[in-house]
């Protein structure tokens, strides 16, 4: 299951959509807002997304990943808007029969994410803003 | 002949514009990579990131593919998702 929203993200629903019967792990990563960054203070985060193109992408991932690894069940949730301190703005859940795999998969999926999936956020801090990546 | 193709635009490139889409006057026959000059001649700060990707239809398109009015077609500055 791959999904954006504007909503508080519920790890609860997605370990019961990720809970099989075959399934022996069950690893979740979460991509929680800090609040700081490079010694700045970080007020907020503002996320956006090119929608179609995001889920597209995310659904990529999830199928390079479902053919390298053997993956009984996924979630994808990237959060979109303004994102405070200590909220979650991505969850990835990966159930598979032994743990080995949930790990590298989970590892794997947001690690790609962070590559070619076209959502951006803005770090409002304290002191100014600034587009992540986007200068050299 | 002359086209004018809609682009979408996101995050700092928005901000650069002003909105999030922007009409771009182009030959006919114009390229990713033409749509990517007239881009940052028409708004200087948008060379000054680090790269610029365009996709085309919701697929990241190589720089020498050509562009139609019918297509959609976004500006991808560096992603930071996650």
């Amino acid at each position: 299951m791959v999904a954006l929203t504007s909503d508080p993200i519920d790890m609860g629903s997605a370990q019961k959509y990720l809970q099989s019967d075959q399934a022996g792990a069950i690893n979740f990563f979460l991509g929680v807002v800090r609040d700081n960054t490079a010694d700045r203070a970080v007020d907020r985060l503002e996320y956006e997304a090119y929608g179609r193109m995001a889920i597209s992408e995310m659904q990529k991932i999830a199928d390079q990943a479902c053919q390298r690894w053997n993956i009984l069940r996924y979630v994808i949730i990237h959060r979109t808007g303004v994102l405070r301190v200590g909220e979650t703005a991505v969850l990835i859940g990966v159930a598979t029969p032994h743990r080995a795999d949930s790990f590298d998969a989970c590892r794997y999926i947001i690690d790609t994410i962070k590559q070619t999936v076209p959502i951006w956020k803005k770090e409002v801090l304290t002191d100014g803003e600034v587009w992540v990546n986007a200068h050299p | 002949m002359n086209q004018s193709l809609n682009v979408l635009l996101f995050g700092i490139t928005r901000d650069i514009a002003g909105k999030s889409v922007v009409p771009c006057a182009l030959s006919g026959n114009a390229t990713v990579s033409d749509l990517l000059d007239y881009l940052k001649q028409e708004y200087p700060p948008m060379a000054g990131i680090s790269s610029l990707l365009v996709a085309v239809n919701g697929e990241y398109a190589e720089p020498a593919t050509r562009l139609a009015a019918n297509d959609e077609i976004a500006i991808i500055p560096p992603v930071s998702g996650g």
